[in-house]
């Protein structure tokens, strides 16, 4: 067997932190081929992408590597001088980012920053480097004229496909893929992996595609390497990784991964680790408290004033929109960006006023309430952000955090308040000694379960849940999920669950409406959308799923 | 464009007039009475015949109200009134003092911004530690020791030891050479400061990370990348520089004894000569909203997003209303 392309080999890094150094990466070693793709699966905090820009020596201020060696074409490049460094750079290996969205520099045009990769390296005159990136940007999937446009006039799919024209550019040997996708939504996300297939294929490059998603893992990957904690925990191609996974922490993120869920649905109960949630776990909620709407909207539209710079007018963002909650039940609203989906939901919280249409809890209309009216209407519908990094202040206590909405609303003392922190704190299963902490304290699980047991302070009717737990690792999603459902249990409440994955949905909802461009495409039992859609767009959201074309053939 | 160009003019005129007529209050409401003080320091000499005359030549003996429309009106015609004290207009001695400020002043913002520019790069530019803090130890000393003093070690050391330049007055290039070190020196100070930590800050964006992923070495990140976007916030602060600046020259004139604006600024506000207090005032005004103005034209030059902003800037949807649907 001749050499592999890439050889990592007993790869050390260390972060130095305040406290001390940190080991990130302990000992890794893996091989990518030329024409082969290598996946490399983990949580965030498992080193994953650590190793991926160790490679590379793109590592973070204060990460350097302690030990082991990257032999790239026979160079050892953790010891390579920089000039060398430079020079594999941009033409050995390409390299697309994370973020899309931040990742174009915002003040250059997309092409010059296409072209530059091949100005640094000497394989292109000004002129015929403008040529090139033109190529390039077409290969990636762009319509032309996109060289002339800024970063910020592209939808983040575009960029990302900018970023690979970057990274494909000089037509390196070796493209490392750090989460390409996972800032951007389904659809768009599986367009972007079949376009990176197509070009890698087409000229033998190999790719190290680093990813979280183990459904996207065993989907486009030759072999797929699992990481934990900074260490390679499994490796095998993605049938011995899915069907027979020998680590515990492989068959954990199994069976976490929202997208592969009915595999797991589909496995003897016993099995089944605890704390898994399936459909068949949810609550019989609507038939236990009857079947009555709490919220509704009927025809709601939301137009925002279009600038003059745009020939003004009016932009609707949200369409006559009509939902129906359910008392007890849960309401999943899918779409992707851009869909309306945040929008219908800052309407029913009364955060964005309605253009058209009612907002009805318990058959009321509050549409226009204000004033005390209004503030009832915030005691009973109650809402949790996506990001539990941005909602929490960061300067107060949890327990402060989660009895502000009692002081707001002057329910109990001091002492009452207390206890029911306490309680809140046990129904969210956190321990009472969070209480005292501050949000940075926390690990982002646990900060939305602050946000969570923020919610229910107040006993509401309804909690509207924006995207709850995509900024999560898969297995605290799992977690979290399951804290939802068994509170809706408990307490009866209803939820207006917004979300951009369909795996999650499947999960919690019983009801799911599915929207685009402003309107409600499809809307119904969950069984229902879920298995036997009626529009083309709910079809293709369920294709788009990562992980469903590896099921198809175990 | 030139819609826009037009309602920031509107703005500019708005605020100097709100200046102007900020200034004709507050120093009316100031405890002094020019009129005395311009018929000199015994009042005994004076007598009230002579007072009410020099009162009615001012217009002080109308109320207040007709006084300001009355000033405000020969304003709006180019006429500011006479100095008090010396009983020139105040539009020649302002002409008079702007061209040796402008001088000192413009050669001070170019030393500014090359030394505190230069000093940014060359603190995140090095992989040396030590020198990289030596540089960044710089700016705060800078803010910090006072314009005068500066003044008066680089007259010592330039001037007397050293008779390179010339100590005192306004005679050709040389004459400007300590003064618009002095001037720059706080002004670069500040310049460093924000470049430094707004390139900082560039450098850790995903988007340089992106270019050091195409094989680009330090020095075309710093340049080509992180230095354009850097260089907002701190674009942004320029009118407030220019303002320091301005206030510097009152210093720095008076430490070199060169004559403008600065020199003006002082004797007017010792000698409580309101006219002129009022000329400086709105010369400062326009200046300040001038180089705001400016500084509101460049952005978008600079930064293709701007004019992207200013349109968001219309009522916030929650989530982005993508107005045309895009292909990924």
């Amino acid at each position: 067997m001749t050499a592999p392309l890439l050889a990592v080999d007993g790869l050390h890094v260390t972060y130095s932190s305040p406290r001390g150094d940190v080991p990130a990466v302990r000992g890794v070693a893996l091989t990518v081929a030329a024409g082969e793709t290598v996946a490399l699966v983990g949580e965030s905090g498992s080193g994953k992408s650590t190793t991926a820009h160790a490679v590379v020596r793109l590592l973070a201020p204060g990460a350097r590597i302690t030990g082991g060696t990257v032999t790239f074409q026979g160079t050892d490049l953790t010891r390579a001088p920089a000039r060398v460094l430079r020079s594999v750079r941009g033409v050995g290996i390409g390299l697309v980012p994370q973020d899309p969205t931040v990742s174009l520099n915002p003040v250059h045009r997309v092409g010059r920053q296409v072209a530059e990769v091949l100005r640094i390296h000497g394989l292109a005159d000004r002129v015929s480097a403008a040529a090139a990136a033109d190529e390039a940007l077409r290969a990636a999937g762009l319509p032309d004229g996109v060289a002339d446009q800024y970063p910020h006039e592209l939808s983040g799919g575009m960029r990302q496909r900018a970023l690979i024209a970057v990274a494909l550019a000089a037509r390196p040997a070796l493209l490392i893929a750090d989460e390409p996708t996972s800032a951007l939504d389904v659809t768009v996300q599986r367009r972007i992996l079949d376009r990176l297939d197509d070009l890698t294929a087409s000229s033998g490059t190999g790719v190290l595609l680093v990813t979280h998603d183990l459904g996207v893992a065993a989907e486009r990957a030759d072999r797929i390497v699992v990481m934990s904690q900074g260490q390679v925990v499994e490796a095998g191609t993605p049938d011995e990784i899915l069907g027979a996974p020998r680590d515990p922490y492989t068959r954990a993120l199994l069976d976490a991964a929202p997208s592969l869920t009915h595999r797991r649905a589909g496995r003897p109960a016993g099995t089944r680790p605890a704390g898994a949630v399936t459909r068949d776990r949810t609550p019989s909620g609507p038939d236990r408290a009857g079947s009555g709407a709490v919220l509704e909207l009927r025809g709601i539209v939301k137009e925002f004033p279009r600038p003059r710079s745009v020939g003004g007018g009016t932009f609707r963002a949200v369409d006559d929109v009509d939902l129906t909650l359910r008392r007890g039940s849960t309401l999943g609203v899918v779409g992707e960006s851009g869909s309306g989906k945040s929008t219908t939901a800052r309407v029913a919280v009364r955060l964005a006023d309605a253009t058209g249409g009612r907002v009805l809890l318990d058959g009321e209309d509050v549409t226009a309430a204000r004033g005390g009216a209004l503030r009832a209407v915030r005691r009973r519908v109650q809402l949790v952000h996506q990001n539990p990094y941005a909602s929490l202040n960061p300067r107060l206590s949890v327990e402060r955090i989660v009895t502000d909405p009692l002081r707001a609303f002057g329910i109990g003392d001091r002492r009452s308040r207390h206890a029911r922190a306490v309680d809140l704190a046990d129904r969210v299963a956190l321990p009472s000694t969070v209480l005292g902490r501050r949000p940075a304290e926390l690990s982002g699980g646990q900060r939305q379960r602050v946000a969570i047991a923020r919610a229910l302070a107040v006993d509401p009717d309804v909690v509207v849940l924006d995207e709850p737990v995509s900024a999560l690792d898969v297995r605290v999603q799992a977690q979290v999920l399951e804290l939802l459902t068994g509170l809706q249990a408990d307490l009866g409440v209803s939820y207006l669950f917004i979300t951009h994955d369909l795996a999650v949905v499947r999960q919690v909802a019983h009801d799911v409406a599915v929207m685009r461009n402003g309107r409600v495409v499809e809307h119904g039992p969950a069984d229902q959308v879920l298995h036997h859609p009626q529009h083309p767009y709910t079809h293709e959201l369920l294709e788009a799923i990562p992980g469903t074309r590896a099921l198809a053939h175990p | 464009m030139l819609r826009y160009v037009a309602g920031r003019l509107g703005q500019a005129l708005l605020v100097l007039w709100a200046a102007y007529t900020v200034s004709f209050f507050v120093l009316w409401a100031l405890p002094s009475d020019p009129v005395s003080l311009l018929l000199g320091t015994d009042p005994s000499d004076v007598t009230p015949e002579q007072l009410a005359a020099v009162r009615h030549e001012y217009g002080l003996d109308q109320p207040l109200l007709v006084q300001y429309v009355h000033q405000l009106g020969d304003v709006l015609h180019g006429d500011l009134g006479r100095s008090v004290s010396t009983r020139q207009p105040v539009t020649t001695l302002l002409g008079d003092a702007i061209g040796p400020t402008a001088q000192i002043a413009a050669a001070g913002l170019l030393l500014a911004v090359l030394l505190g520019g230069g000093l940014a790069v060359a603190a995140t530019l090095t992989r040396n530690r030590r020198l990289a803090g030596t540089l960044l130890g710089l700016p705060p000393l800078g803010v910090a020791v006072p314009g005068f003093w500066f003044g008066l070690v680089l007259l010592q050391c330039f001037s007397f030891r050293l008779p390179l330049f010339p100590a005192i007055g306004d005679d050709g290039l040389a004459s400007i050479v300590l003064p618009a070190v002095t001037l720059a020196l706080p002004t670069g100070a500040v310049i460093a400061q924000l470049l430094s930590k707004s390139l900082t800050a560039a450098l850790r964006e995903p988007y340089a990370e992106t270019a050091r992923a195409k094989g680009a070495s330090p020095a075309r990140v710093h340049l080509r990348h992180a230095l354009r976007n850097a260089s907002l916030p701190a674009l942004t602060a320029a009118g407030l520089l220019v303002g320091g600046l301005l206030g510097g020259t009152v210093v720095t004139e008076t430490v070199f004894s060169r004559p403008g604006l600065g020199r003006l600024t002082a004797t007017a506000v010792q000698s409580q000569d309101v006219p002129v207090v009022q000329g400086v005032v709105l010369v400062g005004a326009t200046v300040f909203v001038l180089v705001n103005l400016a500084v509101d034209l460049v952005y978008p030059v600079l930064d293709p997003r701007v004019e992207q902003w200013r349109r968001r800037r219309t009522p916030r949807g929650h989530g982005t209303p993508a107005a045309v649907p895009q292909p990924a």
